[in-house]
């Protein structure tokens, strides 16, 4: 070994080099496959990476003309602000609770109707798969559209429901209580069509075989689907899960945003984290509690994710993310 | 046989349910499509129905009397999806190539440099002054392309898909000194198109809904995209009818400007298209989500 560092130069492979060196020739015999990852890497570096470093954002008081950099520091001042006023509650509480209501809903649905559309023939069940899709295809912009026409006040189609059934008819916009009920619906509504067709193709994935042999030992259809589908669902549903519980910080802002018309009397249902912070990027300007309330955010959601897979790991390691 | 009447019963109930579901599902855009059909009067009268009271083109007339308007936003929603979709597409692919190759020395390295970014972000203001005040691209169309351009998500769907080529193929090439943008170009490429095909799907379609870079970059009418319009068109609706008082002083404005089918017609027009275009694609959505690829 000694004598191989010293002279030979092409006959030993390990040769101790100083490290720079030698990461640059592995630079230089990875130099085509870098050159393909770069644009990524810039795009990313540039998009994902410096914002990332605009946190500094939330302690500072932001003005344009003094740029990031040059702009005053105030430590915690702008967290402080953001956490005294009864926002800080409401917004995470709005957020948390309509986020694992929209987990839930969503999975009981899409998991029921994946199942039931494995029993009944292909033809029937493509034009049901393709009607439930079609709402994903739809902006939140377009489908607050058609809230409007269920929830306008003068002439919207849900109060002439009320009005047959002899009800009062209410202004929708203007009330806090109902919001809850009418965001989960329309959640559902767009969102269902996709999660059961992702759980459908995973319900095609299992082998025949299982519930052949159920059939023989005389198993009805719904202990097939609890012992069988479900359980061999689980590893599907458990990413989609970690995913969504660590998104759980992650609002929609979309149908936060839309759907309630950004109509201030209910704020206090359909206010969500997302929300707040363009509310206060765009309305009011206040950018460095909007950037403290934006860290919060991604701090508390990157938190989220990695206990999330950890308790995952812990349970089966076969269906964690990573 | 004995099994067979009991399921055709349950059967039936499963047929019942989807119907209602699909019913569900198909009857509110019905809604917005009959009140864009429907006489503004009757509409103001009777409230809306999901079949035209009054059969009324006005509000297609009146909305299509201003072509420039919508004609200029498709436009701009037209652009900004096909440059965003071809870049998106070549850099989601070079990108994840390069971190599905094993000998690549850098790939685990590079795949965490990605994956962390799907965990921690910087939010979204300082996004906001990065491309406002850093890269000055407000009211640009760069803007709309560059948001969302390249997201980790679809990076590692395309990943897992090129990891599935056999490495034998790379080698053979190699041996045969191919430098690796030809044979990403001439071997990757063609045997990827199946995932190109789905992300290139997946990212078009984000760009045609997208609104959010749109709400936040432009405020210059001549480079609105089709969501943005409909965005304002609600708030000022919004704006009309919290003003009734305002209005009423005017006079019978309301009346002359049919405000609620007028709104329906310009959704129609504006989501029509695409609607009618991607359920065919609704398989290749699925296919992309092939999510346990994403593990590792």
């Amino acid at each position: 070994m000694e004598t191989a560092i010293s002279k030979s130069k092409s006959g030993t492979k390990r040769k101790r080099v100083f490290w720079p060196v030698r990461e640059w020739r592995h630079l230089k015999q990875n130099r085509e496959i870098l050159g393909l990852f770069f644009p990524g890497f810039i795009y990313i570096l540039i998009f994902a990476y410096l914002p990332m470093f605009g946190i500094i954002l939330a302690f500072k008081r932001y003005r344009y003309d003094q740029g990031i950099l040059g702009s005053e520091w105030v430590g915690f001042e702008n967290f402080k602000f953001f956490f005294v006023s009864e926002d800080a509650w409401r917004i995470t509480r709005n957020t948390v609770l309509y986020e694992m209501g929209y987990i839930v809903l969503t999975l009981v649905f899409a998991l029921l109707f994946a199942i039931l559309l494995n029993e009944i023939g292909r033809n029937a069940s493509k034009i049901y798969q393709t009607a439930l899709f079609v709402p994903y295809f739809l902006s939140w912009v377009v489908v607050s559209y058609i809230s409007y026409a269920f929830l306008d006040q003068q002439t919207g189609y849900l109060n002439t429901i009320l009005q047959w059934f002899g009800m009062e008819p209410h202004k929708w916009y203007l009330e806090k209580e109902p919001w809850p009920v009418i965001l989960n619906v329309a959640s559902l509504w767009k969102k269902v069509g996709f999660s059961a067709l992702v759980y459908y193709a995973g319900v095609m994935g299992i082998n025949q075989e299982y519930y052949e042999a159920a059939k023989i030992d005389g198993a009805t259809r719904f202990q097939m689907a609890m012992k069988i589908t479900i359980p061999m669902l689980t590893p599907l549903i458990t990413i989609m899960l970690i995913l969504s519980v660590g998104g759980i910080f992650h609002g929609d802002f979309g149908l936060h945003y839309f759907i309630p018309n950004n109509q201030g009397m209910t704020y206090p249902t359909t206010d969500i984290i997302d929300t707040y912070v363009y509310r206060a990027l765009r309305n009011v300007g206040d950018v460095g509690m909007s950037s403290a309330v934006g860290l919060y955010q991604s701090l508390v959601g990157m938190v989220l994710v990695i206990a999330t897979n950890a308790v995952v790991r812990k349970l089966n390691k076969e269906n964690s993310l990573w | 046989m004995k099994s067979a009447s009991v399921p055709r019963f349950s059967k039936m109930l499963v047929h019942l349910m989807f119907i209602l579901v699909s019913i569900a599902m198909i009857g509110p855009l019905l809604l917005i499509v009959s009140i864009s059909f429907s006489s503004e009067s009757d509409l103001l009268r009777n409230g809306y129905s999901f079949w035209p009271r009054v059969f009324s083109l006005d509000a297609y007339a009146i909305v299509l009397k201003a072509p420039k308007v919508i004609a200029q936003a498709y436009g701009v929603t037209i652009l900004v999806t096909i440059a965003g979709t071809i870049a998106g597409l070549f850099l989601t692919a070079t990108t994840a190539y390069a971190i599905s190759r094993t000998n690549f020395r850098y790939g685990r390295i590079g795949t965490f440099y990605i994956f962390f970014t799907m965990l921690f972000s910087g939010g979204l203001v300082p996004s906001y002054i990065l491309m406002t005040q850093v890269l000055h691209l407000k009211d640009t169309l760069w803007a709309l392309i560059l948001s969302g351009l390249l997201t980790p998500f679809n990076i590692m769907i395309m990943k897992g898909f090129m990891v599935k080529v056999p490495g034998e193929i790379i080698e053979s090439a190699k041996v045969d000194s191919a430098r690796e943008w030809t044979i990403f170009f001439r071997i990757i490429l063609p045997l990827s198109t199946p995932a190109l095909a789905t992300l290139g799907l997946f990212i078009s379609f984000n760009y045609w809904n997208a609104w959010f870079p749109a709400m936040l970059y432009i405020d210059n009418p001549d480079l609105v995209p089709l969501q943005l319009m409909l965005v304002r068109i609600m708030d000022s609706i919004e704006f009309l009818s919290q003003n009734e008082q305002m209005l009423s002083q005017m006079g019978s404005v309301q009346a002359n400007f049919p405000a609620l089918s007028a709104r329906m017609a310009m959704v129609v027009l504006a989501a029509g298209p695409m609607l009618i275009v991607f359920p065919f694609f609704q398989r290749f959505f699925v296919q992309g989500l092939t999510v346990g690829s994403l593990k590792g």
